[in-house]
């Protein structure tokens, strides 16, 4: 199987085994006619190609460079996500949280996998794991620390556990630096984790202008 | 329910080991699982609770010891076989035995080019019991049956943010109760509510707290 961390994973052999399960199993439900094949392989592609934190990553940069579309952005996540065109549509109940100096604002989902797929793609493994449902509403500095993000120390912490249908995404701060930058120049700075809380958007030295 | 998916505040599991550049799939089962979790929901039609209710209800010792595409695998053969979808011996021969059942809706080439998320709110039978800024109290709830209300965060004193609207209340869903809306609420609390007096005062946690998990502090 391709490269894993060692933790909440299947061993070498198991993934023959689970190969053989799950076709055997999608052909069953075809042949029953639940399901289309074609069909299927058009979810993956998907979430393959389509659907990722580069659309959230546009909405941070438009927010960034925009006052007016900030302002709907927190007040309305969905509505102002969906008035913007992105390539796919966003569900109801979506919500942008804004960090400041003052405040750095965290998500998860301690009970399960809750994440704002539709503008961030599919949630990565670490986000679905033990480790971090169980100390990110605990441990939130310690966690971060193991993404190599220290804050201020004036800098309050938020974590915003999904128990709910809400979904949460992070407008991180804006580099310094960027001044005069347009959104797509902007947009590059957007890290997924910055979206979720756990890594801050990259400096603008990192960015090819 | 009190199980091993109820996470938040456990000890022992370990650092977080982000994954740089990782794949949307570790394998190509993994994205065949999801894809068929959302055809398989939607044409046999049931809710995103009876999903995490069945994962819940999973051995915790095999819950813990599975990645996240086996445990969906494993609670989406759980559900088919309790619908009468497939049968066991289906399962074991890797092929259909007999004719499938009829189902009203099939996930389509138009599904997928629509995707996103369901809609979850429901017209309100009531008042909002609470406002931005009271106080509440969660109850000390401990159903058999899913809740969406964590451990760590009952019993507790908290302060409502705002209302979220009413939703389906997932833990009637979830039981096939119906979906007998409720009032949710964001209900911040500091870490030293939740954690004791030796946690960092910088620190505050919130929940999504449906109406039923709330009284007056």
């Amino acid at each position: 199987m391709t490269a894993h961390p060692d933790h909440d994973h299947d061993q070498g052999s198991e993934l023959g085994e689970m190969q053989l399960r799950v076709r055997a199993l999608e052909t069953i439900l075809t042949e029953k006619g639940y399901v289309e094949p074609a069909v299927l392989d058009r979810i993956v592609e998907a979430f393959e190609t389509r659907i990722g934190p580069r659309i959230g990553g546009r909405i941070v940069a438009r927010a960034w460079s925009d006052p007016e579309f900030k302002r709907r952005l927190l007040e309305d996540a969905t509505a102002a996500v969906n008035s913007e065109g992105h390539s796919s549509p966003v569900g109801s109940h979506l919500i942008a949280v804004e960090n400041t100096p003052d405040v750095h604002n965290m998500v998860v989902c301690t009970l399960c996998s809750c994440y704002p797929w539709e503008v961030l793609g599919l949630p990565p493994v670490w986000y679905k794991s033990a480790p971090y449902r169980s100390r990110a509403v605990r441990d939130p500095k310690g966690v971060l620390a193991e993404f190599g993000v220290t804050l201020p120390p004036e800098t309050a912490i938020r974590v915003w556990d999904s128990t709910a249908e809400t979904r949460f995404m992070v407008l991180p701060m804006r580099p310094d630096g960027t001044g005069g930058w347009s959104a797509e120049q902007l947009a590059v700075l957007v890290t997924r984790d910055s979206m979720v809380g756990t890594g801050l958007a990259l400096p603008a030295s990192e960015a090819v202008r | 329910m009190n199980s091993v998916h109820d996470m938040g505040g456990m000890d022992g599991f370990g650092p977080v080991r982000p994954e740089p550049n990782e794949p949307p799939f570790h394998a190509q089962w993994e994205g065949r699982v999801l894809a068929l979790q959302r055809a398989m929901g939607y044409a046999g039609g049931w809710t995103i609770d009876q999903s995490r209710a069945s994962l819940e209800a999973m051995d915790p010792i095999v819950y813990l010891s599975s990645s996240y595409y086996k445990k969906w695998l494993i609670a989406l053969e759980h559900r088919i076989r309790a619908r009468g979808l497939v049968d066991a011996d289906e399962l074991a021969a890797g092929r259909s035995l007999r004719a499938g059942k009829k189902l009203d809706r099939k996930y389509s080439l138009t599904n997928v080019a629509a995707m996103k998320r369901g809609e979850f709110a429901r017209p309100a039978t009531a008042e909002p019991r609470f406002a931005p800024g009271d106080r509440v109290r969660t109850r000390n709830l401990n159903p058999h049956t899913h809740t969406r209300l964590p451990r760590y965060a009952r019993d507790k004193s908290g302060t409502v943010e705002a209302i979220r609207g009413c939703h389906v209340y997932p833990d009637s869903a979830a039981i096939g109760a119906g979906e007998n809306p409720q009032w949710l609420y964001t209900v911040a609390f500091p870490a030293r509510e939740l954690w004791g007096d030796d946690a960092d005062p910088s620190i505050t946690i919130s929940i999504e707290a449906f109406e039923p998990y709330l009284k007056p502090a």
